[in-house]
């Protein structure tokens, strides 16, 4: 951000900066005063905008993370790092490193994946299709208990899906559906697609259908449009929309809770560390699984955003960037 | 505002039915109707089971319960004293609405119009609450609140629920405001405007549209917060969904079926204020960038 930003702008049409009924006198004749030089790179009182709602999150936000990070490096014994020695000795603990990833990750995956080719058919315009789209999209009102809820009474031994399973003959004996790890999966699957295919479909609408149509003339199937056209356009937006899906995944926890298995199989992060700070009252040790939680997630991210990075990311043609 | 854009509707043409199209094509285009109708068919089916629950007398075997009853909505009234958690939800909605508003515009106003050094650092600011899990920053939130005698209050609850609020507004905001031509604004500073009669004589009713959309999402995900409330709430100040989750989570002291009741009612005010939303704004249009680009 250093480099001595000269009058050619990139932003288009600035507004000059008017020097105000108190305008300052220059201090020399030939230097621009203070003021008008900060306003060429940029800052001038309309930053003062920004006063609020950065005040607001430095306070509820950046602080309690920077406090957060602190407590974790005051344990209740032993030496600065105790807490974090403690987490990765303890199998218990460290096991829901591993316990998360094994949910949120496939979760992720799924979602993205199977939106692409739904949302591939759904590009374009007919009628119908706001309506379809409403319909793909209103899971995400549900809210975790109540999805949680339904598929307690729904995928239950006694539930309809065990039921049409058996009236079928295609099983013997009602599947073990819930409070393990499928009744998490299947919930992280219900409320987090429909937030996975609306980015997918954006995306996917932000490419310019002209330049498919320009591989056909030069004669590519089907197949190999997709292939060699649409997927490295939409390949970047898939990134992004996999490290959303991702994020709503990782912090799961009601449902895992309500669903799953919370004392064994399903034992989240994010159980485990509520339960050391609303159960055991251990704030240190709660604030070093939060921060753990915290720097595992990153590391996904920056792992899908070197990938990203090798993308193609120039334009789509189309609204999207 | 049609957000498929113009060149999609050029490619499209006339509009065929998904329908005809979909018996017109192949193999693969039944595989993917036929996961989302599977998908939507349990979906349906999920959501049916708690709502015929929510009404059944008791139903323990069976495809459907023997007696049917109103009663469990009027219990889950009472037992959960629904009427006062509807009104905590409301107002910690309505002021997490109004305080991300007021901060959140103008915030976006000045990323979107200028670039200054540091702007990546208020980005990165912006970006890490969406990104973060609430878990992560809400326990040592917390943690402070308890100190400082906050949690439990209903200002408490209403603070947390900013630190998700505040971003996405900004984040929502800043492609509309981008299309906002910038001459416009120039001309209003030329007649003699200054920066407060821009935003309310020019700015904000260009915004209009934009504001709702912001509005109506920021509700929803508030009304839908989860974690965040529920580390800080205390008996006064429980939202809608921490009621629920407390009433599902101690299975046995209540009755599975007003449990269900309260969550049918969660449902349709949130499903509510989804189809307000919709009818305001085009879901594809929230996520990218709503420049359109000119046809040539």
């Amino acid at each position: 951000m250093a480099e001595p930003r000269t009058v050619a702008d990139p932003r288009p049409a600035e507004p000059a900066p008017k020097p105000g009924p108190a305008g300052a006198p220059a201090p020399g004749a030939t230097r621009p005063p203070l003021r008008h030089r900060l306003a060429e790179r940029g800052i001038d009182r309309l930053l003062l905008l920004l006063l609020p709602a950065v005040a607001t999150l430095i306070a509820l936000f950046l602080y309690p993370m920077m406090y957060g990070v602190g407590l974790s490096l005051q344990p209740r014994s032993g030496g600065i790092f105790a807490n974090y020695v403690e987490f990765f000795t303890d199998p218990y603990q460290s096991g829901t490193v591993w316990k998360t990833m094994r949910l949120a990750l496939p979760a992720a995956l799924f979602n993205v994946l199977a939106s692409v080719p739904i949302a591939y058919r759904l590009r374009g315009r007919f009628r119908g299709k706001r309506l379809l789209t409403a319909i793909l999209v209103l899971p995400v009102t549900l809210g975790t208990v109540l999805v949680a809820d339904g598929i307690l009474r729904y995928f239950g031994p006694r539930g309809w899906f065990n039921r049409v399973l058996l009236e079928l003959g295609l099983i013997d004996e009602p599947l073990r559906l819930i409070y393990n790890y499928w009744g998490v999966m299947f919930s992280l699957i219900i409320t987090g697609f429909p937030f996975a295919f609306l980015l997918v479909l954006s995306y996917l609408s932000g490419i310019d259908p002209t330049l498919e149509r320009a591989a056909a003339t030069l004669g590519a199937g089907p197949w190999q449009r997709v292939r060699r056209i649409t997927l490295p356009l939409l390949a970047p937006g898939l990134a992004t929309t996999f490290i959303l899906s991702f994020v709503l995944a990782f912090s799961v926890f009601p449902s895992a809770n309500l669903v799953g298995e919370p004392a064994d199989e399903t034992r989240v992060m994010a159980i485990a560390a509520y339960q050391a700070a609303f159960e055991r009252y251990d704030y240190t040790m709660a604030s070093t699984i939060a921060v753990l939680m915290g720097a595992f997630e990153l590391v996904v991210i920056a792992l899908v955003l070197l990938w990203r990075g090798r993308l193609y990311t120039g334009h789509t043609g189309g609204k999207g960037a | 505002m049609s957000a498929t854009g113009t060149t999609a509707a050029r490619a499209a043409g006339p509009a065929p039915g998904f329908l005809r199209r979909a018996l017109r094509a192949g193999p693969f285009a039944w595989i993917v109707w036929g996961g989302v109708a599977f998908f939507l068919a349990n979906l349906a089916a999920l959501i049916l089971s708690v709502v015929v629950n929510s009404f059944a007398v008791n139903w323990f075997d069976g495809w459907l319960p023997s007696a049917f009853t109103t009663d469990w909505y009027a219990e889950a009234w009472r037992e959960f004293n629904l009427a006062d958690v509807l009104l905590v939800t409301l107002i910690v909605a309505l002021v997490v609405v109004g305080l991300s508003l007021l901060f959140g515009v103008p915030a976006a106003y000045a990323l979107a119009r200028r670039n200054f050094p540091g702007r990546q650092a208020v980005m990165l600011l912006l970006l890490l609450p969406v990104l973060l899990p609430p878990i992560t920053y809400g326990i040592p939130l917390a943690t402070l609140m308890y100190k400082i005698g906050l949690a439990g209050s209903l200002a408490g609850v209403i603070a947390v629920n900013l630190v998700p609020a505040l971003p996405f507004v900004v984040l929502v905001m800043t492609p509309f405001i981008e299309q906002i031509d910038v001459n416009i604004e120039a001309a209003a500073r030329m007649c003699g405007a200054g920066t407060r009669q821009v935003f309310t004589r020019v700015l904000v009713p260009l915004l209009v549209p934009g504001i709702l959309a912001a509005a109506v999402l920021v509700l929803v995900r508030t009304v839908a917060m989860f974690e965040l409330t529920f580390l800080v709430a205390g008996p006064d100040s429980q939202t809608l969904i921490v009621a629920l989750y407390s009433a599902a989570f101690t299975p046995g002291i209540r009755a599975a079926q007003a449990i269900d009741a309260m969550a049918v009612i969660y449902t349709l005010l949130s499903a509510t204020l989804l189809v307000i939303a919709l009818s305001f704004v085009n879901p594809t249009q929230i996520v990218a960038q709503v420049k359109e680009v000119n046809p040539e």
